[in-house]
């Protein structure tokens, strides 16, 4: 059974990290880092060619995952695979021991970088946590034919974006994720908790009963910040974030200590998870350390969160 | 409309090879107005092939390059002029109609866009991808086929930004746009509620056929 459904089933405050495949064919660098997680973390969610750039495929540093004992989540986007080739996939995965998801629609190809790739976009986040949905009730495959032997079943999750305008838009489809299946939401990167709980307050409103966690990205730098802010639709850091960072740099350069940003936007992030643990605005955070996966056991101690 | 651009005329040069004679097809209704088959450019071309010793033989221009025995019709005013090639100015339909007619090689002179509006005189905007299943009886008249760059039929992807696509800043997010529109409308319930299929590729596989009188013969033996 998924050990993040088990820890959400179980009352838990539940936590997850977020992990890329290299872009290569060597996953020694990730399972070193994943095994600092093991026992911390709820489940590691294997991004799916994040941002519309290549990398080895989710299910691939999944089943490595798996196979040193960890538990991956498998993140499948519509970007790249037709509705047989997503359920392909899944029933590989399911083979394998991996039994929780996530669905994303997926950046499209033309802002990553294999621009040239065919967008294919067969489903979109609601049509892959439908398919799934379908199959566990029918037991049939995307074309309505038998499959074999016992029907996978899916821990399901899917995303959502709270800092948007019209707001009721990412409502209205966080429903129809819901309805589609979905069991836990994992939120773009938060940064404002004020934002944070007016949306949670639009979810309730909306009668939508799931589990959300709050997506935390731990800041680096006052340039990713703005960086963020500029390009990634959904980030909106706060100018007294970005002013801390910066000041953290300046003190770094003067007295000629390195990673005072970092370490800054470590405690930021700690910070935050222990707001939302305390106040019980969410039921749980996804770190998504982009890079820095090593550092999320600091922030989880230091937001004083165990699993 | 089928809008069209004019390829870079030195690839259409590479394409001619040794041909020497050659006749231009137009078109007098779509790729007229996108300035890439009227008598203007015909008549641009024709210089152009000369000053590279390429003579144009001849010059068709039928009201509608994609009606195939009107082509037929016109292609007979220029079967003895001894051409070797034959240039069409169309679509890619066109292009493919004069094909079928004559024994020598067809090259386009144009790349086939999009089905597309006209705003007005020279601006174009693609408005349906021709899916063969209108879904905008639900989505506010807009198409969310064509004017999201995902095709998504529930709703919006996490890639806007104030209101522009993340494919194409010049875009408008469809599906706000959609949302606006239904709102406007009376029926942002509707929008709220609703839940569209995934598009069924497999009515849609190509190349696909129309034939009416088949069908209305089909139709009258039932009735028999």
């Amino acid at each position: 059974m998924s050990v993040l459904k088990e820890a959400f089933d179980s009352g838990k405050f539940a936590v997850t990290a977020e992990m890329a495949p290299p872009k290569g064919a060597d996953f020694s660098e990730q399972l070193e880092v994943a095994q600092l997680l093991k026992g911390k973390v709820h489940g590691i969610n294997v991004t799916d060619m994040q941002s519309a750039c290549l990398k080895a495929s989710s299910i691939g540093l999944c089943a490595a995952l798996k196979a040193e004992g960890l538990n991956p989540i498998i993140q499948m986007t519509g970007r790249d695979r037709s509705r047989m080739a997503i359920m392909g996939d899944f029933l590989s995965a399911y083979a394998l021991g991996i039994d929780t998801m996530l669905a994303l629609t997926g950046d499209h190809t033309t802002v990553g970088d294999c621009k040239d790739s065919k967008p294919v976009f067969d489903l979109d986040s609601v049509g892959i946590l439908n398919m799934l949905t379908k199959m566990e009730q029918t037991g049939l495959d995307c074309g309505g034919n038998e499959l074999e032997g016992p029907v996978p079943v899916f821990y399901k999750g899917a995303c959502v974006t709270p800092v948007y305008e019209p707001q009721i838009m990412q409502i209205a489809k966080l429903k129809k994720k819901v309805d589609a299946g979905a069991e836990y939401i994992q939120t773009q990167g938060i940064f404002d908790i004020e934002s944070l709980k007016r949306f949670m307050d639009a979810v309730d409103k909306a009668n939508i009963k799931v589990h959300i966690m709050a997506g935390i990205i731990p800041l680096k730098a006052a340039g990713m910040a703005k960086y963020m802010n500029a390009n990634v639709p959904g980030i909106d850091v706060p100018d007294w974030m970005i002013e801390r960072l910066a000041a953290a740099a300046a003190e770094g350069k003067e007295k000629d200590i390195k990673g005072l940003p970092a370490k800054a936007g470590i405690e930021m992030a700690a910070d935050m998870v222990r707001q939302i643990k305390e106040e019980g605005i969410c039921d749980g955070v996804h770190i998504m350390a982009i890079g820095a996966e090593k550092n999320v056991p600091t922030i989880l101690e230091k937001a004083g969160v165990s699993i | 409309m089928i809008i069209t651009r004019k390829k870079p005329y030195e690839e259409l040069l590479s394409m001619l090879g040794d041909a020497k004679k050659v006749i231009l097809v137009g078109c007098k209704s779509c790729a007229t107005s996108c300035e890439t088959g009227g008598e203007p450019e015909m008549a641009a071309l024709t210089e152009a092939l000369k000053a590279d010793g390429i003579e144009v033989v001849g010059t068709v221009y039928p009201d509608e390059s994609c009606q195939k025995l009107l082509v037929k019709k016109e292609l007979k005013a220029v079967r003895d002029t001894g051409y070797d090639a034959v240039i069409s100015l169309a679509c890619g339909d066109g292009a493919q109609t004069v094909a079928q007619l004559v024994d020598t090689p067809v090259y386009p002179a144009n790349n086939t866009m999009f089905l597309g509006q006209v705003e007005r005189i020279g601006i174009f905007n693609e408005m349906c991808r021709m899916c063969g299943d209108c879904v905008i009886g639900h989505t506010g008249g807009i198409c969310p086929i064509t004017k999201c760059a995902k095709s998504l039929v529930n709703g919006p992807c996490g890639g806007q930004k104030n209101g522009k696509c993340e494919v194409n800043p010049e875009n408008d997010c469809a599906w706000i746009l959609i949302y606006n529109r239904m709102k406007e409308i009376g029926q942002e319930q509707k929008f709220i509620d609703q839940l569209l299929e995934d598009k069924p590729h497999g009515a849609h596989a190509y190349p696909r056929t129309v034939n009416l009188k088949e069908e209305k013969k089909g139709a009258e033996e039932v009735a028999e």
